[in-house]
């Protein structure tokens, strides 16, 4: 989403959102990440506004004092930005590439199954299977920091069976456009 | 019941070495959310040079400068990464080829950024400012600066300096072409000039053999 986004060109413009739109916004991301409400309120403070940055193709960027923190694409999930993600960890679920994977992921490549599915990587055990379409935290085989946020584009179980195509949409990764922009 | 939950929580909290806010002192949003604490974030250090966390800078573009910062600021760290046994782990699951195709491919991504930062830096050296004066009926002029942003120069900020140094008006338009220029009231040409000389305030950097003066008279000549 990112591989090519300029500041000057790719954004429409910015706009306070207005109070019963932060109520459903929190709501979401309170139900879509694992993430307890005061630590959201530390991060997106209620008496802090958020501002919607509104870009091309129908991408929207949420910031808090100037801090990019979520984004999202026409009405899908809410993603939080890679730097928030750093921050918080826990607040999405994990997959994980081998290392193989990495340089292809730092190029702005969408995660194929086989990458995965290795030995060096990880998906959630059955229990705790994700269904299609759900953001998780990208991590990286022998690494601590996660190095992406994406979307799975099948359901784990269906990575494991399947182990072809592209299991995870990458949204944004370390070093894309969106991280180089710490303020907007 | 969940009053007293909140009050264990606090409690702990309390005694916990974290730097929570004095719960004594409840503040507005503890008054108003009767909540637990937040969980503090994580406190990741990033690279100085290509700003990844230190352990993806092996995939950046400035390994070797960033394996120099790594060693000068955080030695433990370094060791951490670089020393002879992580290298041997982080091997993990790769296959010594693909280890070593993935080192041939980051060597040849950082030629590629030295390169690129090296023609970047002579389009810059070779790129010219061009002030100009242009005469907008008799006695008056304005001056236009055209250029500066190849020296990455601030061109609203630039234009605030000159509007102040001179006390006359100075603002940032586009010009026919759709560049963006400087355009400054009056002419001043020569004391802009001699400002770019000087490298006063922001204008710094621009070598002075790069500044040309241009004069624009009206094209229509009116013999009088
Ligand atoms: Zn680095």
């Amino acid at each position: 989403m990112f591989k090519k986004f300029q500041p000057s060109t790719d954004i429409a413009g910015q706009t306070p959102v207005k109070s019963s739109v932060q109520r459903s916004i929190r709501a979401s991301v309170l139900s879509q990440w694992k993430i307890e409400p005061e630590t959201l309120e530390a991060i997106w403070p209620k008496k802090e506004g958020l501002v919607h940055v509104k870009c091309r193709e129908h991408l929207s960027i949420y910031t808090v004092k100037g801090e990019p923190i979520l984004f999202q694409h026409f009405d899908g999930p809410f993603y939080p930005t890679l730097r928030l993600l750093h921050k918080y960890p826990y607040i999405l679920p994990m997959v994980k590439v081998d290392r193989g994977a990495i340089r292809f992921l730092l190029a702005g490549a969408h995660m194929m199954c086989p990458g995965l599915t290795s030995k060096g990587g990880y998906l959630p055990p059955k229990e705790e299977a994700l269904p299609a379409g759900a953001p998780v935290g990208i991590f990286a085989e022998g690494k601590e920091h996660a190095v992406g946020v994406g979307i799975t584009k099948l359901g784990t179980e269906e990575m494991k069976e399947l182990n072809r195509d592209v299991g995870v949409e990458t949204a944004t990764y370390l070093g894309d456009d969106l991280w180089v922009v710490q303020s907007l | 019941m969940p009053a007293k939950k909140n009050r264990d929580k606090k409690a702990a909290a309390a005694t916990a070495p974290a730097n929570e806010p004095d719960p004594s002192a409840p503040s507005e949003a503890t008054e108003t959310q009767p909540a637990e604490e937040p969980r503090p974030p994580v406190q990741v250090l990033y690279c100085a040079v290509c700003t990844f966390p230190p352990e993806y800078c092996e995939f950046g573009s400035s390994f070797t400068r960033c394996k120099a910062w790594l060693q000068e600021n955080h030695s433990d760290l370094f060791d951490k990464f670089y020393s002879e046994e992580a290298l041997q782990n982080k091997l993990g699951t790769l296959s010594v080829e693909a280890q070593s195709r993935l080192e041939k491919d980051t060597a040849k991504k950082e030629a590629k950024a030295v390169a690129k930062a090296d023609a970047a830096l002579k389009k810059k050296m070779s790129s010219t400012v061009t002030i100009k004066r242009i005469e907008r009926n008799k006695r008056k002029h304005v001056t236009s600066i055209h250029g500066l942003e190849a020296f990455d120069i601030d061109l609203k900020k630039a234009a605030k300096q000159f509007a102040s140094k001179f006390a006359t008006g100075a603002s940032v338009t586009k010009n026919p072409q759709g560049q963006d220029e400087i355009v400054i009231q009056g002419d001043v040409c020569d004391e802009v000039l001699e400002m770019i000389e000087e490298g006063a305030g922001m204008l710094k950097g621009i070598p002075s053999d790069n500044v040309e003066i241009k004069e624009d008279k009206k094209k229509k000549t009116t013999d009088d």
